[in-house]
């Protein structure tokens, strides 16, 4: 039996909708860029707390460095690397608003490493996000720390040679070793069921910081398909294939 | 056993035709679109919309956060 679609698209049948903290804006972010998934997350999560007017975010250098445009919060913008600084600090003048940042892996994990460990370290009370694609994607898809072997970047046309090069860093295992964090994870958002699971997560994290737990460090293994030069599919493949056997998913620390 | 029956609406000017929601979608209702939007990506579009069970598969995996999905519960016919 068949229904007429206008007697489905009413109001009270709505199931899913876009959160009333997205903003109208277009997002930038190329088409199927990981990114979009985890802002559209992290307003949500915000949404389903009701602590839209007591959280700031820390937006790095990067290709989130827009995301103030998009998430109708308060936010400030450091400078590059610089986030988990700028949230202790904020954190620790208002202890009472909810503070988190949100970088990628050449923000986080090249020239803010300093920073993300000593920040995880004190066990500063925030939230940290991290999106590792293994590329620095904004500037053009050159060889980022978390890059894997042999992949092959604008910096390295024949494939990251670990001899000269090293491996990829493995951040998210090396912070869950520090005393201060209290929840480090490793997530995905390529298919609905990682996107739940990454939603638990963030939650998770947040209520944490509420309980005034110790850091809380959510990784994200994404995909950008314009620097690695693949369609989106192809890209989440890509992932699954390559990506997922050096950065496994799962809760590395859950104290 | 009741029946649902769902639709999505997809916002076709912020739509970026990335193309993860027909991934996505366990019932194949969705497609892109041979017409192109204002920034010229072939928006997805609902291809088979009895197919739609409304679970939101599509929604969680966009990007751009352009889908809106529906879905009632069908009275049963015996």
């Amino acid at each position: 039996m068949a229904i007429d679609i206008k007697e489905i698209i009413k109001p009270e049948n709505i199931v899913y909708k876009k959160s009333s903290l997205l903003t109208d804006n277009v997002m930038h972010y190329c088409p199927g860029c990981t990114h979009g998934v985890v802002n559209r997350l992290v307003a949500e999560v915000i949404e389903e707390m009701g602590i839209q007017e007591e959280t700031i975010g820390v937006t790095p250098v990067g290709c989130a460095v827009l995301l103030y445009n998009y998430i109708d919060i308060d936010w400030q913008e450091a400078a590059h690397g610089r986030a988990p600084a700028l949230g202790t600090a904020i954190k620790r003048l208002r202890p009472d608003r909810y503070v988190f940042t949100y970088q990628g892996d050449g923000d986080l994990a090249a020239i803010g490493t300093a920073e993300t460990i000593h920040a995880c370290n004190r066990g500063e009370k925030i939230v940290m996000i991290f999106i590792n694609n293994g590329i620095y994607g904004m500037t053009g898809g050159q060889m980022a720390p978390t890059t894997l072997e042999g992949m092959k970047t604008a910096t390295s046309p024949f494939g990251r040679d670990a001899s000269h090069d090293g491996l990829p860093i493995k951040i998210t295992e090396i912070v869950a070793t520090l005393p201060g964090t209290s929840y480090v994870t490793r997530q995905a958002a390529h298919t609905a069921n990682s996107v739940r699971k990454l939603k638990k997560a963030l939650k998770k994290a947040f209520l944490n910081q509420k309980e005034g737990k110790g850091t809380s460090f959510i990784e994200v293994v994404s995909t950008c398909s314009s620097g690695w030069k693949l369609n989106p599919v192809d890209s989440n493949k890509w992932m699954e294939d390559n990506m997922f056997p050096y950065f496994p998913l799962g809760d590395i620390k859950d104290e | 056993m009741a029946k649902v029956q769902g639709a999505i609406e997809v916002n076709e000017f912020t739509c970026k035709g990335c193309s993860l929601c027909v991934e996505a979608c366990p019932t194949d209702v969705i497609r892109l679109a041979k017409e192109v939007n204002a920034k010229g990506y072939n928006f997805a579009y609902m291809f088979d919309p009895e197919a739609c069970n409304g679970c939101s598969n599509c929604a969680m995996v966009c990007p751009d956060s352009c889908i809106t999905v529906y879905r009632v519960k069908l009275a049963e016919t015996a």
